[in-house]
């Protein structure tokens, strides 16, 4: 019993809100008052870092590599796409989590073929599962409009009370919400006994079989629900942009998302959420100084990421948080610890 | 645990430097400014780079300046995408408070920013995308391309009087496509042709080897294709790989297969091919080769059509300014535009008050050796064809 005890204690603990925190959801909701004429941008990347999380859930804590991500995403992105368009659900929040709902069964009936395999074989069956919705996508363009899109799209009111306008106010707070409570959700996950079984299984598959989890028991519990987070994340793209076209499938947003990772660091939560901001900042700034050779400097400053390697950078930022911390609670400042020796 | 603070700290630092750089600075100009929104990455970049050297062109020949005020563009890549596209010309208007939004190399493009312009009465120029239904979707759209009904029709009309009986048609599968198809069949049809095969090919994966199989196999007196700006190359390469070149099958359709800028790598099987479209390179005009020479001299490339529409729609920037004194309003920018005429390096072409839309002579070209380089050269003229796609009232 105590030991069961333990597990819960210490999962408590490690689950306890840190003032880092706090300031870091502070600082993001002092963006739109910091930031009124730049909705648009934001939307979009608190939309990336919804979709980055979903893809944490399984490549930070249980370790499942995916290339085809964008499946869920665009099975969102269609669901409330068509559910508007035809007039099914006309309240946008039912018709989020019905498509939520909807990318979880693809979620679940493909997780099957994921857990089968180990990490080259998940790369190639999760990027088929993307070709094949877009395939699918393509060939009933009845339904979906094909290359065209979903057109004339006309969003309802959200709850019948605040209208999607021009400037991107109502998504942006819809997005942030959304993006919040979701957050929350996947925080208390992991932090759960549940998530340190992923964490288990992540480290060492056959040793936590061993201990008696039930390996893929939770792995496909987890592809589910990340499934259904990449599905929230197409829906609100759908929602909030009044668009849905084959895009949404294709390979490009699947490994955006790796890159967003890549940059952010993975299995601590906020690694996609850090990532879809530097991501998308990186891509507005090279895109705004060279409209036709952007994408060479954002493949460059990706190398020279990897290269320098994460840890160093973080030391290099936080130098000046690290100083007036220093200066001005006397603390011993952070030290930077290598990502590997995080639990 | 620290990891989590150092990194959380690390986002404090990076989202504050981050978003510091992405706030541009709202100066208050008295520049006229032109939001540009090209597809310069991906399947379409050849569009977009035609038409920002046209513009580009057009504005080291005549100035930066209109009616006392200077011009300034700013360039977005929306990489044909439509959100994308969405998104930039959003900002674009609340932001950097553009005047005008111009470009939109796709038709998706162009109808995801149909609405901004209607709420923000903003002119939106639409200079490559040809799609009939563009222009019905905001009064403030107007168009200096082309419509794929012009050519169709017109090709349609023209296979059915020249002795072609059967054809099979190869088109891509999006809206621009669908348009060319139908109103090629329908004049065809009416002038007693056949279609004796049909095939439609997905834009985004242009391999034509399986579709020109099935076409080869149906044994047509010609072939009417559509595939959009900058696949005509791959097309007519696969067409001759294929053997189709020397079955007999004439290559028929509106001219964005046989586009000027690809035209001359296309090799001899692209020879003979007759098309329908708004503009040669070969034009035989005085401004033209003006034209011409001057693009060829400052890009080292031959412009296409998608250079033309760029290079009118930015005249027509210019004249609307003109006329209204270098004032900004959208009503009164897209009042002065209606019913505008100039004489383009296409020919004389003007703008229909009621549709906003172009009005052009389509000129009927078979592919010959000119001075060694292949060119579209044109025979026959249908002048001032107007759009037949728009819905009926």
């Amino acid at each position: 019993m105590s030991a069961s005890n333990d597990v819960s204690t210490s999962a408590m603990a490690s689950g306890r809100w840190r003032i880092s925190e706090v300031v870091f959801w502070v600082l993001v909701l002092a963006c739109p008052l910091l930031f009124p004429s730049r909705y648009l941008i934001m939307t979009d990347i608190l939309r990336l870092a919804l979709f980055a999380l979903s893809l944490d859930l399984i490549l930070g804590y249980a370790g499942i590599v995916s290339l085809g991500h964008a499946a869920f995403f665009g099975v969102g992105a269609y669901s409330a796409g068509l559910l508007a368009l035809h007039g099914i659900i006309n309240e946008p929040v039912i018709a989020l989590v019905v498509a939520g709902f909807a990318a979880m069964v693809l979620g679940f009936f493909t997780s099957f073929l994921v857990i089968r395999g180990v990490d080259l074989t998940r790369l190639m069956v999760t990027l088929g599962i993307a070709l094949l919705m877009e395939a699918l996508g393509e060939r009933f363009s009845n339904i979906t409009g094909g290359t065209d899109g979903l057109q004339g799209i006309e969003m309802q009111p959200l709850l019948g009370m605040f209208a999607f306008d021009m400037f991107g106010k109502t998504g942006f707070w819809y997005c942030l919400i959304v993006l919040f409570l979701l957050f929350l959700l996947a925080r208390r996950i992991v932090h759960s006994p549940f998530g340190l079984s992923l964490r288990a299984i992540r480290n060492n598959p056959l040793r936590a079989a061993a201990i008696g989890i039930p390996v893929n028991r939770r792995l496909i519990a987890v592809y589910t629900l990340s499934a259904f987070y990449a599905g929230i994340a197409g829906a609100l793209f759908t929602q909030t942009t009044a668009l849905a076209s084959l895009d949404v499938f294709s390979f490009e947003k699947s490994a955006d998302l790796m890159l967003v990772l890549v940059i952010g660091g993975t299995g601590y939560l906020y690694g996609g959420l850090i990532g879809a901001v530097v991501f998308k900042m990186l891509q507005e700034v090279f895109q705004t100084i060279t409209p036709q050779y952007w994408l060479f400097w954002i493949g460059l400053v990706l190398v020279v990421i990897v290269l320098v390697g994460r840890a160093r950078m973080h030391r290099w930022a936080l130098w000046l948080p690290n100083l007036v911390i220093r200066r001005l609670a006397g603390r011993k400042a952070v030290v930077v610890v290598p990502e590997s020796d995080a639990s | 645990m620290s990891i989590r603070t150092d990194l959380l700290s690390l986002a404090a630092t990076g989202i504050a430097l981050a978003v510091a750089a992405g706030a541009a600075p709202a100066s208050a100009q008295e520049s006229v400014k032109i939001g540009l929104i090209l597809p310069m990455t991906g399947g379409q970049a050849s569009t977009g780079k035609q038409i920002d050297n046209a513009v580009k062109l057009y504005m080291q020949q005549k100035g930066d300046t209109v009616a006392g005020r200077k011009i300034e563009i700013i360039l977005k890549d929306d990489g044909a995408v439509p959100d994308n596209t969405k998104r930039i010309a959003q900002e674009l208007i609340v932001n950097d408070k553009v005047n005008f939004i111009a470009g939109f190399g796709v038709t998706p493009a162009a109808l995801a920013a149909a609405p901004l312009a209607t709420q923000g009465k903003i002119p939106q120029i639409v200079m490559a995308a040809g799609t009939s239904i563009i222009t019905e979707r905001s009064p403030y759209i107007v168009r200096t391309s082309f419509t794929l009904a012009q050519s169709s029709t017109i090709i349609g009309d023209w296979a059915a009087k020249n002795g072609i009986k059967k054809v099979a048609t190869l088109t891509s599968d999006y809206a621009p496509g669908n348009d060319a198809l139908n109103f090629f069949k329908q004049n065809f049809t009416a002038g007693g042709g056949e279609i004796v095969e049909e095939v439609k090919v997905p834009l985004a994966n242009p391999d034509f080897a399986p579709f020109l199989q099935r076409m080869k196999d149906a044994k047509p007196d010609a072939m009417f294709v559509f595939v959009p700006a900058g696949q005509g190359g791959n097309f007519m390469k696969q067409f001759a790989e294929r053997g189709l070149d020397k079955s007999g099958i004439k290559v028929i359709g509106p001219g964005d297969v046989m586009d000027d800028d690809l035209l001359n790598n296309m090799g001899d099987a692209a020879l003979g091919a007759v098309t329908a479209h708004l503009y040669s390179a070969a034009h035989p005009s005085a401004m033209n080769k003006e034209f011409v020479a001057a693009y060829k001299k400052a890009f080292n490339s031959r412009p296409g059509f998608m250079a033309v529409g760029g290079y009118d729609g930015i005249h027509l920037i210019y004249e609307a300014l003109k006329k209204t004194g270098g004032k900004t309003d959208g009503d009164a920018l897209i009042a002065a535009m209606k019913g505008m005429k100039w004489e383009s390096p296409r020919g004389p072409i003007s703008i229909d008050p009621e549709t906003r839309d172009i009005v052009q002579n389509i000129y009927i070209r078979k592919v010959e050796k000119v001075d060694g380089e292949l060119y579209n050269v044109e025979f026959a003229t249908f002048e001032a064809v107007k759009d037949s796609g728009k819905t009926k009232k």
